[in-house]
């Protein structure tokens, strides 16, 4: 009975986090409906609206998710072998590829408000047309959501190796802490690997 | 011992990076359907190998794994209604 109890809190926990998970879909799952909607309806504005976004920025940002997450896991494979000092690092460097990101997307929005892109700094005038409008508007409502799933995720990694480092976290015993929050990080980026083709290589 | 179980990681992360530079490169060639198979396609390689290695299902049992798969098919029912909807009017 003693072993099998960590077990079953095992399962639990992580079903739980699943659960979290699936809700975090399909919240996304509304913006890439609306995502399919414009598509079906103005396919040609849609493709003209894409076209001007700056998709190397987009890549670059897919390169420092896609190397995040691979931070998060070395860091959860080092949890689970109780190395403090590897699973601080990599969470760490996940947590600083993430600031990373919302840099590069700042840098991006800046841009984008300069050429006359971004709703809400932009008269509705200066789009090439109301469903280019449409689709910016979806593209801010969809960057922002996931920006702030960005900044929260790197405040939990940012903790999460605070407390291995301090050994308030010990390891591998507590290793479930780190691999709930790198699944919520993995999640994130997956959103992400999905939004970059949805939004800016539309063609 | 530690070695061996973290070069899928570091394999994987390679393979994330080629498909991504395979999507960028698609969408310089394909237009129109094509286009956004391709891009859907490889997206969705991307997030399988996330899943299955990084998210580490392919050591998980199978009620985890249908939990994922879960998400996955209520969020194809969203947007398989949704565009029935579109392409039939």
């Amino acid at each position: 009975m003693a072993d099998v109890a960590p077990g079953r809190q095992r399962d639990t926990t992580l079903m739980g986090m699943y659960l979290f998970l699936a809700s975090e879909i399909m919240l996304f799952g509304g913006l890439f409906a609306v995502a399919l909607a414009l598509r079906l309806l103005h396919p040609q504005e849609v493709v003209a609206a894409s076209r001007r976004l700056h998709y190397g920025i987009g890549a670059a940002n897919t390169v420092v998710l896609l190397t995040s997450s691979l931070a998060v896991a070395l860091a959860v494979a080092a949890a689970e072998m109780g190395k403090v000092k590897g699973t601080a690092a990599g969470l760490l460097a996940a947590a600083g590829l993430g600031l990373g990101f919302l840099a590069l997307k700042a840098v991006e929005y800046g841009m984008e408000i300069r050429e006359q892109l971004l709703p809400a700094f932009t008269p509705a005038e200066a789009f090439e047309s109301p469903s280019a409008h449409l689709f910016m508007d979806l593209y801010l409502v969809a960057t922002t959501l996931h920006v702030v799933h960005v900044t929260v995720g790197v405040g939990l990694l940012a903790g999460l190796a605070w407390r291995v480092h301090r050994r308030s976290l010990t390891l591998p015993r507590s290793a479930m802490g780190v691999e709930v929050v790198g699944l919520y990080w993995h999640l994130v980026d997956v959103i992400w690997v999905f939004l970059y083709p949805v939004l800016y290589l539309v063609r | 011992m530690a070695y061996p179980r973290l070069w899928p990681l570091l394999a994987v992360w390679a393979a994330l990076l080629a498909l991504l530079g395979l999507t960028v490169g698609a969408s310089l060639v394909l237009t129109g359907t094509p286009s956004l198979v391709a891009s859907l396609g490889i997206a969705t390689a991307k997030a399988a190998l996330i899943a299955w290695v990084y998210m580490r299902l392919r050591r998980e049992g199978g009620l985890l794994r249908i939990m994922a798969l879960g998400a996955a098919f209520w969020l194809l029912i969203l947007l398989g209604y949704l565009a029935l909807d579109y392409l039939t009017r």
